[in-house]
C-alpha cells in the first residue's frame, strides 16, 4: 500500500514535470533554441495566482485564469523584445539570452515580492457542510481516502494528473488537427519550407511561446499547490528537472515529454523513498544518463542519420 | 625586432599578444595593490578573478575549440576544489612551504578532475549537440550531489569515507575533513594572486600549444565537420576526449585555487549557476578566443562589484546589460555597421591580408 501511495505522488510529480516538459519540447521543436527562462516563467506564474487569491481575495479559478493570461503576454513580450532579433543568431547566443531573461525574472521577483517564502495556499479543498441534526461540525477535507485510510489522494493530487490528461489529448488535437497546429508541425520540421507554402513562421513561433508560457502557468500553480513554499528560485529547480524530462523523452516530441515527464517524477519520488533522499536528485540524472548511452536521441525521439 | 614580429604568424602574434596583456595586467595590479591605491573589496577578488578566467579558458577550450557545448563545467572545479582542499589539509604536516602545498595541492585537483573528465567522457563524447550539453548538465549535478553527501576523515590510520552519514569512526585526534553539506571548514587561505597569475599563464600555454599542435588542427576539424574529419583518418574519439579533458584538468586546477581563497567551502557553490556563469564569460568573450574570455571574465566579476551603487538592482542591471551586450553583438544592422568602421580604419592592413 505504501508502494501505492508513492506511486501516485510520482505520476502526480511527473505530470507536473510533464506540463513543464511540454512547453520546452515546442518551443525546442520550432524555435530550436533551449528556452532557460521557462522555469521562471513557472514562478512567475505561481506568484501571480498567489497574490490575485491572497492579496485580492479572487476565486481560485479567476486566479488561475489570469496567472495564464498574464504569463502568456509575458512568454509573447519575451519572444519579441529578446529572441526574434536573434532570429539568425547563433544557438549559443540565443541560450546566453535565454540565460539572461531568466536571471532577469528572478531578480524582478526577488526586488517586487521579496526573497521571504510565500506560503501558497491549498484552495483544492472540499468544505463539508455540518450534519442537520448536529452530530458532525464543518470539516475542510483536503483529499479522499482509501481502504480505511491506508491510501490517501490529496485533490491536489487529482486534479493534477487530470489537468495533465487533459492538456495532452487538448494538445494532441491542436497540433494534429488544427490550421495553426499544422503550421507548427510544418515550422518545426522545415522553416523555410512552411515559409514559402504562405505559413507566417514568426506568428507561430510567437503562438508556440504563448502556449508554452500558458501550460508554466498552470504547472506552477499546480506546483505550488502540493508543495506550498513560493520563492523567486522556486522554478529554477523544476524549470532544470522538467528539461531533463523533455529530453529523456526525446526533445521535440509532445508523447515524449509527457513519457519523460511521467518517468522522471516515478523516479524520483521512488529514490527518494528507497534509496535516499539526499541523492534522489543524483539517481534521477543517473538514469538519464543511461537512457541517452542506450537511447541517443531520448525515448521517443527520432534518430535522424546524417547524411554525407 | 619589427620584422621578426612581422614574420610570425597571425595567430601566434596573437598569443603573444595575450600573454603580455596578462602580464601586463598582473604587474600593474602588483603596483597599485603595493601603493594601496585599489580598493580591498577588489583586493578580495583577485584570486576568484584568476579562478573564473581559467575556468572561462579551459571551457573555450571545449566549447570554443572542441564546439561541444557543456553545461557542467563547475562540476571538474568542485572536483579540485574538494579534491585539493582535502589534499592540503593532508599533507598540512608533510609538505610545511605553503606554495609548494598550493602548487600539489592543484596539481592533485588538477588530476582528480582529469579523471572525473576522463570517466564523463566516455559517455558523454558519444552523444551530439543538446543532448551532450543536457549530460555535462547531469554530470555536474551528480557531482554536486554527491560533495554533498561525502563524508572524509583522516585519523592515524590513514583516510576513511563514508556516504550519506558520517559513519567515519575517527580514532582520537583524527579530524573530519568533508563534513558533506557542511562542505570543507578551517581551511588555510594559502592561494595568492602571485599563484593565480601563474596558473592562468601556465593555462595560456597549454591552451595556445594544444591548439597550435598537430592536435588543435585534429580537434578544430572535429569541430568544423566531423565526417570529413574522419574520412580523412582523424580519430574522433581521441581527440574529442584530449579536449574534453585537458579542459577538465585546467577547472579542477582553478577549484583548487579558487577554494583555498576561502575558509569553508561548500558543494552547493558549484552549482548548475555557476556553470552558466563560467558559459556566459565564454560566449561574451567570443568562441575561441581566449583573450576574449579572459576580459569577459574579469569584467564580469568585478560588474556585480562595480553595480554596487545600484545596490539591489544590481543582478537586475547585471540582466539587462547581458541581453542587450548579446542583442547588441548579433544584430545585423549593427554587426554590419561595425564591419565597416573597423575596414575604414585598418583599410589597407586588411587588403594585404587578401592577398
Amino acid at each position: 500500500m505504501t508502494f501505492l501511495n508513492f506511486l501516485i505522488s510520482g505520476i502526480s510529480l511527473g505530470s507536473i514535470y510533464a506540463i513543464i516538459a511540454l512547453g520546452y519540447t515546442m518551443v525546442y521543436g520550432i524555435a530550436k533554441m533551449l528556452n532557460f527562462a521557462h522555469g521562471d516563467v513557472i514562478m512567475v506564474g505561481a506568484y501571480i495566482c498567489f497574490f490575485a487569491i491572497s492579496r485580492f481575495s479572487l476565486p481560485p479559478l479567476v486566479g488561475i485564469l489570469l496567472a495564464m493570461l498574464l504569463c502568456t503576454v509575458l512568454g509573447i513580450v519575451v519572444e519579441r523584445l529578446a529572441y526574434k532579433p536573434l532570429r539568425s543568431a547563433p544557438s549559443l547566443a540565443v541560450l546566453i539570452t535565454a540565460i539572461g531573461v531568466s536571471y532577469f525574472l528572478q531578480n524582478a521577483a526577488l526586488l517586487l515580492w521579496s526573497s521571504s517564502p510565500k506560503v501558497f495556499p491549498n484552495f483544492f479543498t472540499v468544505t463539508q457542510s455540518p450534519a442537520p441534526d448536529g452530530t458532525a461540525e464543518q470539516t475542510v477535507r483536503t483529499g479522499i481516502e482509501l481502504f480505511g485510510g491506508q491510501l490517501k489522494i490529496s485533490f491536489v493530487t487529482i486534479v493534477t494528473i487530470a489537468t495533465c490528461i487533459i492538456i495532452m489529448l487538448a494538445l494532441t488535437w491542436f497540433t494534429g488537427r488544427t490550421k495553426m497546429g499544422k503550421a507548427m508541425r510544418a515550422c518545426s520540421e522545415d522553416k523555410g519550407a512552411a515559409q514559402l507554402m504562405g505559413i507566417n513562421v514568426d506568428a507561430t513561433i510567437s503562438m508556440t511561446f504563448a502556449i508554452g508560457s500558458g501550460l508554466a502557468a498552470i504547472a506552477g500553480v499546480l506546483l505550488c499547490s502540493a508543495y506550498p513554499t513560493l520563492v523567486p528560485t522556486t522554478g529554477s529547480m523544476p524549470g532544470i528537472k522538467a528539461f531533463t524530462a523533455a529530453v529523456f523523452g526525446g526533445i521535440g516530441s509532445i508523447p515524449g515529454a509527457l513519457l519523460g515527464g511521467l518517468l522522471l517524477g516515478l523516479i524520483e519520488i521512488l529514490a527518494k523513498a528507497y534509496i535516499s533522499t539526499q541523492l534522489s536528485d543524483a539517481v534521477v540524472f543517473a538514469v538519464l544518463i543511461v537512457v541517452l548511452l542506450v537511447k541517443p536521441a531520448g525515448l521517443l525521439g527520432k534518430q535522424v542519420r546524417e547524411k554525407v | 625586432m619589427t620584422m621578426k614580429l612581422k614574420k610570425l604568424s597571425k595567430t601566434s602574434r596573437r598569443n603573444y599578444l595575450t600573454y603580455a596583456l596578462v602580464i601586463l595586467a598582473f604587474v600593474l595590479l602588483q603596483i597599485l595593490s603595493g601603493t594601496g591605491s585599489i580598493s580591498s573589496s577588489l583586493k578580495g577578488m583577485l584570486v576568484p578573478i584568476c579562478a573564473y578566467v581559467v575556468m572561462a579558458i579551459s571551457l573555450n577550450l571545449t566549447v570554443g575549440v572542441l564546439g561541444e557545448l557543456s553545461l557542467g563545467h563547475a562540476g571538474f572545479m568542485s572536483m579540485g576544489a574538494f579534491t585539493g582542499t582535502a589534499a592540503a589539509i593532508a599533507l598540512q604536516n608533510v609538505i610545511p612551504i605553503a606554495p609548494l602545498r598550493l602548487a600539489v595541492a592543484m596539481a592533485i585537483g588538477a588530476a582528480f578532475a582529469a579523471l572525473a573528465g576522463f570517466l564523463i567522457g566516455i559517455p558523454v563524447l558519444r552523444l551530439k549537440g543538446d543532448y551532450l550539453a543536457i549530460v555535462t548538465l547531469a554530470f555536474g549535478e551528480i557531482i554536486k550531489s554527491i560533495f554533498n553527501n561525502l563524508y572524509v576523515g583522516m585519523d592515524s590510520e590513514g583516510l576513511h569515507f563514508s556516504l550519506l552519514s558520517d559513519n567515519t569512526n575517527l580514532l582520537d585526534g583524527g579530524k573530519l575533513i568533508i563534513g558533506g553539506p557542511m562542505g570543507i571548514g578551517g581551511i588555510q587561505k594559502i592561494s595568492t594572486f602571485a599563484a593565480g597569475f601563474i596558473l592562468v599563464m601556465l593555462t595560456l600555454m597549454i591552451v595556445f600549444n594544444l591548439v597550435n599542435s598537430r592536435a588543435g588542427r585534429a580537434i578544430m576539424a572535429v569541430r568544423d565537420n566531423r565526417i570529413a574529419a574522419e574520412s580523412i583518418g582523424v580519430n574522433i574519439t581521441k581527440y574529442k576526449m584530449m579536449a574534453f579533458v585537458t579542459s577538465a584538468a585546467l577547472a579542477g586546477a582553478a577549484g583548487s585555487l579558487f577554494a583555498m581563497n576561502y575558509s569553508t567551502i561548500v558543494a552547493n557553490k558549484f552549482d548548475f549557476n555557476t556553470s552558466i556563469l563560467v558559459l556566459v564569460f565564454v560566449v561574451l568573450g567570443g568562441l575561441g578566443n581566449m583573450l576574449g574570455s579572459i576580459v569577459a571574465a574579469a569584467a564580469l566579476t568585478i560588474l556585480p562589484e562595480a553595480l554596487r551603487q545600484f545596490s539591489d538592482y544590481r543582478m537586475l542591471v547585471y540582466a539587462i546589460v547581458l541581453i542587450l551586450v548579446m542583442l547588441a553583438t548579433n544584430n545585423p544592422t549593427l554587426r554590419s555597421y561595425l564591419d565597416r568602421a573597423k575596414a575604414a580604419v585598418t583599410g589597407k592592413g586588411r587588403k594585404k591580408e587578401a592577398v
